[in-house]
């Protein structure tokens, strides 16, 4: 029952010039342009400034991995299954070949199918959701159809069984297999969010203004919806991570390619765990965690900024008087 | 009194006698006239399917240069009347004609471009009424583009600042560049009259604008919604519950009541002499600071019903104590008591104003 | 037979069970702490330079600055302003129901003698719904849409110690008939009821331990101008029978003025006026106060042009040096721009202008309010305390 009545101001023109009526808090760091904006909101909380450290240290590491890692990480040169050194930070496999340098050379595909899956299954899930929510009637049966029968079939049995058919999944294929299964899930949240703004009244004034349906969609609801669109991507690069290296692991991905979910799947074949070979395991699979950790932190962060109720509050101590 | 605001009494009693005709007047140059308007609505689930009368047999009229209210509570059926006009909803039966051309003819895209241009809304919500991502010039361009397309881009955004300084939002170039949640809620309503205003209408319908607006901002839109009509020749269809502002900004008054006109006349007139014991009791329950509030004996605890599946005969019936047997079977015409003054009463009389509550 | 629930131990619920037969202001201030300066005799509320706070991430905005007020046993008090006033937060600060980013920051509120602001939650429950009760803006904001009337009922009930569902059944049916909703309509959901019904079940449920204090935010905004009426009728009639006192926060000043006995009127967070109602109707003093009463448009009388208050409300994170409706004030002094101006006493209402500096009395300090006067002038009560109707 704590509702809070923000303090706003409803006054009116004629004003004095340059007197921005509004409360103080939001209003203050909403001024000035939309790169601004965003710069104070990540530098302000410390989920988004945590997550967008990680995610830039990977989206480094997968754009110039010579720079850490020399070497081909596939050269099985070395000595086999040595521990962690000065040559080889983090030991090297079974195989020979240095973990540090495949671990930094694979973040490459993870960030990659991470990156174009978000992208693509947030445009699908927007272009079907939104025109979903704002045609209505049959057309929205139809596509909500469509969503809810690609969004009630396992999940994981489906990857399995394409990534099985097939057979030796490289990149694109693993983009395509997660992002036709994915797309669904946010797709159906886009859908309510976009019905809830259906009847808003700047909608209504453009429809009356005389704008074409599909300008109204494009220009005037998905920007608006801009704070679900990122939480969309990030769900669905979360995803892409998780399912990718998982595929990966169980042997459906390509086992010649340098990625943390193969590396996984060589150390398991390896019995890398039984045999004492720790890092070949844990760190891969740390690796999956903080760059999934990342999405995950931006995410909530993104919510935080955009619904300041959500936000964390420091209290200080009531004053007593009187 | 001072002669400023005598002189604008009478010329409003001026612009009221001189009022559009009422219904049973074809072809009299009314700017907007409705024909037995009807809106209903399904309800209900697919067992049990029944119809919502939002709007019955509406017949009314706008003139020139005239600010209509159109005064009801919440039901009376009021916004519905107003998404008809503007074409947001699609009439079940009726007719509107807009200067003396049926709305139902117009087919193509260009048509009904224009149309939306000549007859805008203004809505009642300040703050979702304008997209927050975008600035305000937003809007205002894109009116301008659409329905003034031989503009280049600098007269357009040259008219911008016009209709933004002809609505007292100034300096206008600064405004246009300001984003929505920066400006306050009298403000945006501003821009949605500016927004109008852009297209060179000639009937602007205001659903409500000032009803969501602090007290001491309502009365500079409505000193607003006036200047319009004097200088930019612009009839209003002022929607409201507020039967104060409707008197003070309003020529003429039309009153609804579950979906059907209760009584329409001169502003003056109509308040002055309620004909309709509806308006009576409305009018009783507003509030006047100046003068103490009638509080009857029997307050009418009462409220709209909401009209699904009704049979004939008044629907003010069952709070009217002056109904009569033929209340409960016969649904009221609208009837031309006094000139240009119509009630849909059974027991209403030309001579004298109602008497039933208080 | 007892007009409350009985079946619970301790004195407070003997107090509310005899709550409609005590006469009003008979009784005295509970035996708590005493608060610096001795409390007024016999309000039953006192609030005392009471601040709020919303901290945002860039300082504190101050949303209610140093308010004092008292409201008498009974008395119907009027507190009205526009958006941004901090009208609402006052009530929720007086009720203890801020949450952050909003905090006391300041002052006290004597309820019954007690200061509510140092009770602990578990204090507050016992005083909550007994003694003081609040009733929101919004129904169907506070009512449980998915839950019956007599459900909600019960679980109020319930919260306060009162476990007999006959008892229950029967105070339910009992506030519903004293609202004038037929108790057939106990087992509906909020949807099912009309917005002026909603609303009345709202003040049933607060009448539920017929307490000595009901607050109301706003709770005729939502509703359709007949409703309106009757339920401030309603609202009086049950006051007239049970003794209560209101306190009432609206906006809407035209309805206020025929039913309240004191008034507030309140502009950026502090109190710009107060007085006896038709006083501070028909003479308001502070310029604020009388610009409002100009924008009312009238329904009898002559027709004439009006003109609202110009500007807005100043940004309360960074209030103007001096007086806060200096820059919209038509009667400006270059005095106002600089210095604030504190409470005046001029002819029997509190006024924060320094036009009526040199009144028949100076209430407060030279900074902010020390507290009002309300209507009472020194030991005269009851001359000023408004006219009850």
């Amino acid at each position: 029952m704590a509702m809070m009545p923000v303090p706003t101001a409803a006054g009116d023109a004629p004003a004095q010039p340059g007197q921005a009526p509004g409360a103080g808090g939001p209003a203050r760091w909403a001024r000035g342009s939309g790169w601004a904006r965003l710069g104070r909101a990540v530098t302000s909380n410390g989920k988004a400034t945590a997550g967008t450290v990680l995610l830039a240290f990977f989206c480094f590491l997968a754009a110039f991995p010579g720079v850490l890692a020399r070497g081909d990480p596939n050269a099985e040169v070395y000595g086999r299954s040595l521990g962690p050194s000065v040559r080889h930070l983090l030991g090297t496999t079974a195989y020979g070949q240095d973990i540090f340098a495949q671990t930094v050379w694979g973040t490459r595909e993870v960030v990659i199918i991470a990156v174009a899956v978000g992208l693509l299954s947030t445009a699908i899930a927007t272009i079907i959701g939104v025109a979903a929510a704002y045609l209505g009637g049959f057309s929205d049966g139809l596509l909500s159809l469509l969503t809810d029968v690609l969004l009630v079939i396992p999940l994981f049995p489906l990857l399995i069984v394409i990534a099985a058919y097939v057979r030796g999944a490289g990149t694109t294929v693993l983009v395509v297999v997660l992002t036709v299964t994915g797309w669904s899930y946010t797709a159906r949240q886009l859908r309510a969010q976009a019905l809830s703004l259906r009847r808003r009244d700047f909608l209504e004034a453009a429809r009356v203004r005389g704008e074409r349906k599909l300008y109204i969609i494009a220009v005037e609801i998905i920007p608006t919806m801009t704070s679900l669109l990122v939480a969309s991507f990030l769900t669905n690069a979360l995803y892409a991570v998780l399912f990718s290296s998982s595929l990966q692991f169980i042997g459906l991905g390509n086992p010649n390619t340098v990625s943390w979910g193969t590396m996984l799947y060589w150390a398991q074949n390896n019995e890398a765990l039984q045999t004492g070979q720790y890092l070949w395991a844990v760190v891969p699979g740390a690796c999956i965690a903080a760059l999934g950790a990342a999405f995950a932190l931006l995410n909530y962060a993104f919510d935080e900024i955009g619904n300041p109720a959500l936000r964390p509050v420091r209290r200080t101590r009531a004053k007593r008087a009187g | 009194m001072t002669g400023l605001s005598a002189r604008r009494g009478r010329q409003a009693d001026a612009r009221s006698a001189a009022g559009a005709a009422g219904p049973a007047a074809p072809g009299t140059g009314a700017l907007l006239r409705t024909e037995a308007l009807t809106k209903h609505f399904k309800v209900g689930t697919a067992l049990s399917r029944r119809t919502l009368h939002a709007a019955d047999d509406v017949s009314m009229s706008i003139g020139e240069r005239q600010i209509v209210a159109l005064a009801g509570e919440s039901g009376s059926g009021k916004s519905t009347i107003a998404r008809l006009l503007t074409r947001i909803y699609k009439p079940t039966s009726g007719e509107i004609y807009f200067q003396g051309t049926p709305l139902s003819s117009i087919r193509s895209r260009a048509d009904r471009l224009r149309y939306s241009g000549l007859v805008p809304m203004v809505f009642q919500d300040p703050f979702s009424s304008i997209n927050p991502v975008f600035r305000i010039s937003h809007g205002v361009l894109r009116a301008l583009a659409l329905h003034r397309p031989e503009l280049s881009r600098r007269q357009r955004y040259a008219e911008a600042e016009r209709v933004f300084g002809v609505v007292g939002l100034t300096p206008a170039a600064e405004v246009l560049q300001r984003y929505p949640h920066e400006l306050s809620g009298g403000q945006r309503q501003r821009v949605g009259f500016a927004q109008a205003l852009a297209m060179r209408p000639k009937l602007i319908v205001a659903d409500e604008p000032v009803s969501m607006l602090d007290v001491s901002i309502r009365i500079g839109l409505l000193n607003l919604m006036a200047r319009l009509r004097d200088q930019e020749g612009v009839s209003i269809l002022y929607i409201t519950h507020d039967i104060a502002s409707a008197r003070y900004v309003a020529d003429r008054l039309i009153v609804m009541y579950a979906g059907h006109i209760a009584e329409s006349g001169p502003v003056e007139e109509v308040l002055a002499g309620p004909r309709h014991p509806y308006t009576q009791l409305l009018l009783s329950a507003v509030p006047d600071p100046r003068a103490p509030l009638a509080v009857g004996a029997a307050t009418d605890r009462g409220e709209p019903p909401k009209v699904i599946d009704p049979a004939p005969g008044c629907r003010f019936r069952w709070r009217c104590p002056l109904a009569i047997d033929r209340c409960h079977q016969v649904t009221p015409e609208l009837r031309e008591l006094l000139p240009a003054h119509h009630a849909a009463c059974h027991v209403a009389r030309a001579g004298a104003a109602t008497k039933a509550f208080g | 037979m007892p007009s409350g629930p009985a079946n619970r131990a301790g004195s407070a619920s003997g107090e509310a069970a005899r709550g409609a037969a005590q006469p009003p202001g008979a009784r005295s201030p509970a035996a708590g702490p005493p608060a610096a300066g001795s409390p007024r005799a016999g309000a039953i509320l006192e609030v005392r330079d009471l601040s709020v706070d919303y901290l945002a991430g860039s300082g504190a905005v101050t949303a209610v600055d140093r308010v004092s007020f008292h409201v008498d046993p009974g008395e119907f008090m009027g507190i009205v302003g526009e958006s941004g006033c901090g009208k609402s937060t006052l009530l929720f600060g007086i009720a203890r129901l801020l949450a952050p980013p909003a905090e006391l920051s300041g002052g006290c509120v004597m309820f019954r003698g007690a200061n509510m602001v140092g009770l602990t939650d578990k204090e507050l429950a016992a005083v909550r719904w007994k003694d003081l009760s609040v009733v929101m803006q919004s129904a169907m904001n506070a009512l449980n849409p998915v839950t019956s009337i007599r459900a909600q009922f019960r679980d109020a009930m319930r919260a306060h110690g009162v476990t007999s569902r006959h008892e229950i059944a029967r105070r339910s049916a009992e506030v519903l008939q004293m609202v004038g909703i037929d108790p057939v309509h106990l087992d509906s959901y909020p949807h099912q009821l009309s917005g002026g019904m909603r609303q009345r079940s709202m003040i049933a449920m607060a009448m539920l331990f017929t307490p000595e204090l009901v607050i109301m935010d706003e709770p005729t905004s939502a509703l359709d101008v007949v409703a309106q009426r009757s339920l401030m009728v309603q609202i009086k009639e049950l006051q007239r029978q049970y003794g209560f006192a209101v306190i009432f926060v609206t906006h809407d000043m035209s309805l206020i003025s025929h039913f309240s006995d004191r008034l507030m009127v309140m502009y950026a967070g502090q109190v710009a006026e107060i007085g006896a109602t038709r006083r501070v109707f028909e003479s308001p003093l502070h310029p604020y106060s009388a610009g409002l009463m100009e924008a009312f448009p009238s329904i009898r009388g002559p027709r004439a042009e009006l003109t609202g208050i110009p500007g807005s409300p100043p940004d309360l994170a960074r209030p103007p040096q001096g007086c806060r409706f200096a820059p919209r004030c038509p009667k400006v002094m270059p005095r106002c721009t600089s210095e604030q101006p504190g409470l005046y006493r001029a002819g029997g209402t509190d006024v924060r202008c320094f036009l009526h500096e040199g009144g028949a009395g100076t209430a407060g300090a030279g900074n902010g309010g020390a507290g009002d006067s309300g209507g009472d002038g020194g030991g005269v009560a009851g001359a000023d305390s408004g006219s009850r109707s």
